[in-house]
């Protein structure tokens, strides 16, 4: 690395400390939203049918608050570009809250720069944030397992087969508690399902994404779901080969008008909206905010054509459950590999916080996490 | 699942799914080979093979037919490669360098018109149907096949032959051998690369289009997964010759099915591993056909790497 590099970034440093000190410190500007700058940095397109695309209608939210300016990068890719695109959304745009919308941006980058620009917040869609962590960076999220929970109720009653199929990105925490969560609803209404995963290792990967939806039917499954970031492959995938299918992180309803059951959806707009209003009103904003239907972080696509009336009805039921606060992780439940998870009569709460540190599949998943 | 029918499965998802991923492979590498064989080697590929599939698939959109989609991909395809052939033809430019440029530059251009794209449906390209003799599901669905991968195989035994054959094919050859006895001959070597690179280009095109309209069947930015600069190498796994080419296709395409198809019979214990076959792959076929006492059999005399 240059000189002259280490010295132009101490400039803007430095020039963007005066800024802050001739606004009456940083704070202040925070306090009032009439000049908020929010940042927003994305991993792949806005409208990739998925992740990105369910934030960014939230952004679009947020951008009808009076105020609030908000400045977006999209392919932002987990790597020292994204801490790049947060500081020059800092120094250049004057952003005071960042929000880092992807799971791989949180260590190091946010931690650092949290660290380096005190005066900033940043807030990061995953359950990552810790007691330990900076005091201006946080985490927001939705728990996805619930809806899809009630995805696998409605898939363990589309299925004739009784073999779910999943196509899965990556083996974190979240990954696989969805799809513990989702063979939990299938085996809630039918105890002969079984839920068979394929990891493609890419969050996003169109052509293996497609092979892994078409080796899962031939293996003989007739309901398919996914946790990738854009799902459009796969739902497209499952309606070609006339089999039924359940969504993930925003609509995929219009992509299969025969086969869509239906699907589990984030509502980003609930905690930006709340966000904005914090900051309108000068409350800080809480390090740590999660929930699910019981707060309307997530929400399950309008049923598609796919759907019978008897997984109508279940889903529905067990949405209403689970917002009424009745556990998912019921006992007995093992792990794969057979030991114990839960004794029978035993549950986990549907926000206990081990769950956010799932590194298990258990058992009825078949798939390995290595 | 017994084993034998495990083995199946994965068998025949490798055979099926050769048939579905190979044909980018395939339409790039013969673009990539007629280019090389005429003396210059277009690494911009990798950018005609996005920004084929962006076009492809937004003429598909907007004007209901995925043929003419493809057309324009190829058209679109030839015009980076004249953009290329022309830039090669000023004194003193590297085409390697100008193809990382163009590769950049037709990946940039496909996102930014891509943008509007990446919502609506178009119209896909069709399969016709070669398994209706078999009562299995699974031959039946890998023999759905799309006339493009019959039209590659078409155009790699056409070029193959051409290339031996026929004059233009001798041309073609003289001036990737040795340009000073083109010109004694009086070709013009400039034009004659140029259009060879043009034609590469619309094959890359082409093969972008498959993507996006065939399969996996959508547009998005992260559509290829290295195909493109895949495809360079497996030009020289397949020593410049078409047929070759094809057989070379096929075995990335397979390669590329190995870990979906193992996970989905159970096998899932290092399926990083399996998933990085096609890469794999690359790295020992360049480690394999390289060697610093020899050039290689069938590389044009002219082309930079190799000169």
């Amino acid at each position: 690395m240059s000189k002259f590099e280490l010295s132009r970034r101490n400039m803007l440093k430095s020039s963007a400390a005066g800024l802050a000190a001739l606004s009456a410190g940083g704070l202040s500007r925070l306090a009032h939203a009439s000049d908020l700058t929010v940042g927003i940095v994305y991993v792949g397109p806005r409208d990739d049918f998925g992740w990105n695309q369910a934030h960014a209608v939230a952004a679009a939210a947020l951008k009808d608050v009076p105020g609030v300016t908000v400045v977006e990068e999209e392919n932002v890719p987990e790597t020292v570009a994204v801490e790049k695109s947060m500081e020059s959304m800092i120094n250049l745009d004057g952003a005071k809250l960042i929000f880092a919308t992807s799971f791989g941006y949180y260590k190091p980058f946010v931690l650092d720069l949290a660290g380096k620009y005190t005066d900033v917040e940043f807030r990061h869609a995953a359950p990552l944030w810790t007691e330990a962590d900076p005091k201006n960076a946080g985490s927001y999220f939705g728990y996805l397992d619930q809806a899809h929970y009630v995805n696998g109720v409605a898939a363990g009653l589309s299925t004739t087969s009784n073999k779910l199929g999943f196509v899965a990105a990556k083996p974190i925490g979240t990954v696989l508690r969805n799809i513990n969560s989702f063979l939990l609803g299938a085996r809630k209404v039918n105890p002969e399902a079984t839920v068979q995963v394929i990891f493609t290792g890419e969050w996003s990967m169109p052509v293996r994404e497609a092979e892994a939806a078409n080796a899962l039917v031939d293996a003989g499954c007739d309901v398919l779901t996914c946790h990738v970031d854009g799902p459009k492959v796969v739902i497209e995938t499952a309606e070609s080969r006339g089999i039924k299918c359940c969504g993930h992180n925003a609509s995929q309803a219009p992509l299969a008008p025969k086969g869509f059951i239906t699907g589990a959806e984030y509502k980003w707009e609930t905690i930006y909206k709340m966000f904005a209003a914090n900051l309108a009103e000068g409350q800080p904003l809480p390090n740590f905010t999660g929930g699910g239907f019981d707060v309307d972080f997530v929400r399950s696509t309008p049923y598609g054509a796919g759907a019978s009336e008897a997984a109508i009805a279940s889903a529905d039921a067990a949405r209403a459950d689970v917002k009424a606060g009745k556990p998912i992780f019921v006992g007995p439940i093992n792990k794969q590999d057979g030991s114990p998870l839960l004794a029978a009569g035993a549950s986990f709460d549907n926000y206990e916080p081990s769950l956010d540190q799932t590194d298990y599949l258990i058992e009825g998943v078949v798939g390995s996490i290595t | 699942m017994s084993d034998d029918a495990g083995l199946m499965t994965v068998l025949l998802a490798m055979f099926a799914g050769a048939i579905r991923v190979s044909t980018p492979f395939l339409f790039v590498s013969l673009g990539e080979m007629l280019t090389e064989k005429s003396g210059r080697i277009n690494l911009g590929l990798e950018g005609t093979l996005v920004f084929g599939a962006m076009s492809g698939y937004a003429i598909s959109y907007h004007t209901g037919s995925p043929w003419f989609g493809v057309l324009v991909a190829g058209i679109c395809g030839s015009c980076f490669g004249a953009l290329h052939g022309y830039l090669c033809k000023l004194p003193k430019v590297n085409d390697i360098a100008i193809g990382i440029v163009l590769m950049l530059f037709g990946t940039g251009l496909a996102f930014f018109f891509g943008k509007a794209y990446i919502q609506p449906s178009a119209p896909r390209l069709p399969a016709i149907s070669f398994g209706a003799w078999s009562d299995h599901p699974g031959i039946r669905q890998a023999l759905e096949i799309n006339p493009l991968f019959l039209l590659g195989i078409v155009l790699a035994i056409f070029l193959w032959w051409a290339l031996r054959n026929t004059r233009y094919g001798l041309i073609i050859r003289t001036t990737g051998d040795s340009a000073p006895a083109a010109l004694a001959l009086g070709i013009n070597v400039d034009r004659v690369r140029l259009l060879s690179t043009m034609a590469g280009g619309f094959f890359a095109g082409i093969g972008g289009s498959f993507l996006s309209l065939y399969y996996p069947g959508s547009w998005t930015e992260g559509l290829s997964s290295g195909q493109g600069l895949m495809a360079v190498a497996l030009v020289i796994f397949a020593r410049w010759n078409p047929l070759y080419c094809f057989w070379a296709a096929l075995l990335f395409g397979a390669a590329g099915a190995l870990g979906p198809a193992l996970q989905s019979i159970g096998i899932s214990r290092g399926y990083h591993f399996f998933n990085a076959a096609p890469y794999i792959l690359t790295l020992l076929i360049m480690i394999a056909s390289t060697s610093p006492r020899r050039s290689l059999k069938g590389a044009p005399g002219e082309l930079s790497i190799t000169k």
